[in-house]
């Protein structure tokens, strides 16, 4: 095996140390940073999520199903149930309490469907970061 | 619930001030680094939005 397969099995098996900031980060955006001690970060990545999936809604944003069929279908309806899902929390509050906005056209809902999209896909990046912090591979 | 409704304009500077400070908080080390990263993409993303909004503008004549 090559040194980076090494290195990144190394870095993979200590899963005790990032597990716990990963889920975090996933469940409230900015949490991994937070627990990590990097408050300013963390206030700033929850700020900007919260913002997104806020708009989103206040947009009346289509949510994704979970849908397959032809190839379009499938990589845009799993893709977007994917990135709606990273968004943690605020996507699990939202379906709880009833949110299910129909698909329908129009430049706002449009717009409102982009945003929510979007906290989601923040919320990833927010936790490959954490995740790398937690790891040592970023300071 | 209430409903938000903003312009193209607006919508696309708000969505890029929320990318541009995400992108600068997780791809840089240092805040003046992350600061200076955010801007840049901030200034990328706006004059994408004015100069496609002028190309279509002056495209329809």
């Amino acid at each position: 095996m090559s040194e980076k397969g090494k290195e990144a099995i190394a870095v993979l098996s200590t899963a005790g140390k990032w597990g716990p900031v990963v889920a975090l980060a996933w469940i409230v955006p900015g949490g991994g940073h937070f627990l990590m001690g990097k408050r300013l970060r963390a206030a700033l990545l929850f700020a900007c999520v919260m913002i997104s999936f806020l708009t989103g809604l206040l947009m009346r944003g289509y949510m994704f199903e979970w849908q397959t069929g032809d190839l379009f279908t499938t990589i845009i309806y799993c893709g977007g149930y994917i990135a709606n899902l990273a968004s943690g929390i605020p996507f699990l509050l939202a379906r709880w309490v009833g949110y299910n906005e129909p698909d329908v056209a129009g430049h706002m809902v449009d717009y409102g469907t982009k945003f929510l999209v979007c906290a989601g896909l923040m919320n990833i990046l927010a936790m490959v970061d954490a995740f790398e912090i937690a790891t040592g591979q970023k300071d | 619930m209430p409903k938000m409704g903003l312009s193209h304009l607006e919508t696309s500077l708000l969505m890029a001030l929320l990318i541009s400070v995400v992108l600068g908080i997780t791809t840089k080390k240092t805040q003046s680094e992350q600061l200076r990263y955010g801007l840049k993409c901030l200034g990328y993303f706006a004059g994408t939005v004015f100069g496609l909004g002028w190309l279509m503008y002056l495209g329809h004549g």
